[in-house]
């Protein structure tokens, strides 16, 4: 990775997820120059917060560092993270990208060996467990991070806090003078694959999400069931810290609902699947899994891994919407009230925990996006108005990864096409 | 009545749901159910209901006419529109109760005795003659619905609030033999007519 210098031959290539990496490293292997430019510390994006992915059920480890591998053995990629693109200008061909990018305040003298953050006293919500506990302000993202650097949260510089880390670090890569810089990087075409997020929960106001600890998300519960996350892999219940044994999922909470967001987010039958099996591998015989729904869209060849589950006796479907969900008091167990679809049959079932099957929303809004692009009602992007601006992976679309990563080689073949045409008229 | 019910039953033959979509308010959007039972499962008066509302709507896609049309789930639907704010496919629910009762009232297949259409029935008819509601008739109607001795005894449980709406005049005996009129009576009568002439037309039923 040595610093490309960006030209109208370039591909810029926006989001760092496991759709952003692909997009750049095929264009990389192709022989173009790539620019990355992540919002966040690390690249990997949501991919990097699973506990397993399906079909296959493996970690997300190996398919990430594959690409990590690919990623420092080429010198077309360079990286920029913390920043985000604010305006792109020009036209196809000849594309100028804003750049903005916050300090870290660790320079690339560090080697990861954490002293900064066994100096520093102060705690913030971790993000990469969705805030379900904390980690210090001096921190490295997760284990997977690349770059493998730490970084400085924001709230204690000018505390003494900072004065700690810097004077912790014996590579002096502590950096607390560190500012805001803007870039301008040319581009001949832009790869835009800045994925998803989840819909905000709160906003189902039935379920009780943030009212009732017993009540969470998908990718929440993804982080219970991880070695790394917040619980060391045990799914506990946040109330009280019990082991949770009998866990009801609920589907579509969120999509797939004119109030809320319109689409089927597609992953979610096939996450929720998965996840019943976290709670086989947890408890054995004694997990005890529902699965409440409209109808299970298992996206094609999965349907084996659909009856697989079917046949697993701790996993029980009922055919279902939940309408609301209320709260032991005493013990503060979620309650289920809805009627089920087979036979009209009323249920008020008692569970130990409630994971909401969230839906999946663009996390940065068609209409947000610097350039001029054609969204669908939902925010994903359908095209480029003008030729040359190509949507990749979840921000096209709710995908799984597999998909994203088509999509992301869907969108390279544009890009390169694009970067072949300047290069022949320059010739 | 009976007429009618026949008329729509040549007309439509065996698809009720297309009856439905064109006779009945809202009726278009039944095909919109996906069938995810929220609606039944937010309603208060769930349990107490034969056919909660996606119920209703499957089995008018089925094509059970008889037993929707006299069924009394929809008269049992108390407006409280907690199934439509939570319908993710935003149907009308509360509505299309209303006009599936109301259809079915039309057709003369409504329930017999069912206490909320009595009550629709005196509430129509006391309002509509003067454009006035006349309340102490149109209570007296409720009280005596079932005969002379359940309307003495019920008007003798309450009692003590009838003297206390008299004490401080919010009851007037002499309503029972004039009871008060909006002016133009007429007109009132006319406009009704006119109304129901636009909604025959808009739900295509017989003139
Ligand atoms: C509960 C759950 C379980 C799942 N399990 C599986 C599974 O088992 N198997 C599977 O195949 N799929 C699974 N998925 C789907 C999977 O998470 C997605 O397919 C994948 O994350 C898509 O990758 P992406 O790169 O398109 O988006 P993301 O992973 O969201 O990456 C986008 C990147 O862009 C960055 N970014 C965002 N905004 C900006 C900006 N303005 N500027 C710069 N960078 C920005 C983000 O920080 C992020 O790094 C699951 C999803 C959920 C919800
Ligand atoms: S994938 Fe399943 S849970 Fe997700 S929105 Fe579609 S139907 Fe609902
Ligand atoms: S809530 Fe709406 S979509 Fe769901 S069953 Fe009721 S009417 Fe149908």
């Amino acid at each position: 990775m040595t610093q490309a210098v960006a030209t109208n031959q370039t591909i810029l290539v926006v989001g760092g997820g496991i759709s952003g990496m692909t997009a750049a490293l095929e264009a990389a292997e192709c022989g173009k120059q790539v620019v990355l430019v992540e919002k966040l510390p690390t690249l990997g994006g949501r991919t990097a917060l699973l506990y397993r992915y399906f079909p296959k059920l493996c970690h997300p480890v190996c398919g990430l560092e594959i690409n990590l591998r690919r990623l420092r053995g080429n010198r077309n990629v360079r990286v920029i993270t913390m920043a985000e693109v604010t305006a792109i200008g020009g036209s196809r061909g000849d594309y100028t990208a804003t750049v903005k990018s916050s300090p870290r305040y660790v320079n690339e003298n560090c080697t990861a060996c954490g002293d900064c953050a066994r100096a520093v006293e102060s705690e913030i919500p971790n993000p990469y467990n969705y805030n379900l506990n904390k980690t210090k302000a001096a921190y490295l993202p997760h284990a997977m991070a690349f770059p493998q650097r730490y970084v400085i949260d924001p709230s204690i510089i000018g505390t003494p806090d900072a004065e700690r880390a810097k004077a912790a670090c014996k590579f002096g890569a502590v950096d607390l003078g560190m500012k805001e810089e803007t870039l301008q990087i040319k581009a001949g075409a832009v790869i835009w694959a800045t994925g998803w997020q989840p819909y905000d929960a709160a906003k189902i106001q039935p379920y009780g999400y943030g009212r009732f600890p017993n009540v969470i998300t998908s990718v929440e519960f993804e982080r219970l069931a991880d070695p790394h996350g917040p619980t060391g892999g045990k799914i506990l219940r946040p109330s009280d810290g019990k082991e949770a044994k009998n866990i009801a999922f609920i589907q579509c909470a969120g999509s797939r609902d004119e109030n809320h967001l319109r689409h089927c987010s597609r992953i979610c039958c096939m996450a929720s699947l998965k996840q019943t099996q976290y709670v086989r591998e947890a408890y054995g015989d004694e997990g005890r899994s529902t699965i409440y729904y409209i109808d299970i869209r298992a996206i094609d060849r999965f349907e084996d891994f659909y009856q697989k589950v079917q046949k697993d006796p701790t996993v029980k479907f009922v055919k279902s919407k939940v309408a609301r969900i209320a709260e032991d008091r005493a013990t503060r167990d979620p309650i289920l009230h809805g009627v089920d679809t087979e036979g009209y049959h009323r249920y008020e079932n008692s569970h130990d925990l409630v994971v909401l099957a969230i839906g999946m929303a663009p996390s940065v809004k068609g209409a947000d996006i610097p350039a001029e692009i054609i969204a669908d009602s939902s925010g994903f992007i359908e095209a480029g108005a003008n030729g040359g601006i190509f949507g990749a992976g979840c921000a096209t679309n709710a995908l799984d990864v597999n998909r994203s990563v088509q999509s992301a080689t869907a969108s390279v073949l544009r890009a390169v096409q694009v970067v072949n045409k300047v290069a022949r008229a320059e010739a | 009545m009976g007429d009618m019910n026949i008329q729509a039953i040549e007309q439509y033959r065996s698809d009720f749901l297309k009856e439905v979509e064109e006779r009945v308010e809202e009726g278009h959007w039944v095909k919109m159910c996906m069938q995810c039972g929220v609606c039944s499962g937010s309603c208060p008066f769930g349990p107490h209901w034969a056919h909660p509302p996606q119920e209703i709507f499957m089995m008018i896609r089925a094509g059970k006419r008889e037993e929707v049309l006299s069924s009394d789930s929809m008269w049992m639907c108390t407006s409280c529109y907690n199934c439509v704010v939570r319908c993710p496919r935003q149907l009308p629910i509360t509505q299309i109760m209303h006009g599936l009762a109301t259809y079915a009232h039309r057709l003369g297949l409504a329930p017999r005795n069912q206490p909320t259409r009595d009550f629709s029935i005196l509430f129509w008819e006391n309002c509509t003659k003067t454009g006035r509601v006349n309340e102490l008739k149109l209570t007296l109607g409720v009280y005596f619905r079932e005969g002379l001795m359940a309307g003495i005894k019920k008007a003798w449980n309450m009692r003590n609030i009838g003297f206390g709406l008299l004490l401080t005049k919010r009851l007037n005996p002499f309503e029972l033999f004039k009871g008060h009129a909006c002016k133009d009576q007429k007109g009132i009568h006319a406009m009704l007519k006119k109304a129901q002439e636009i909604e025959a037309r808009r739900h295509k039923l017989p003139a």
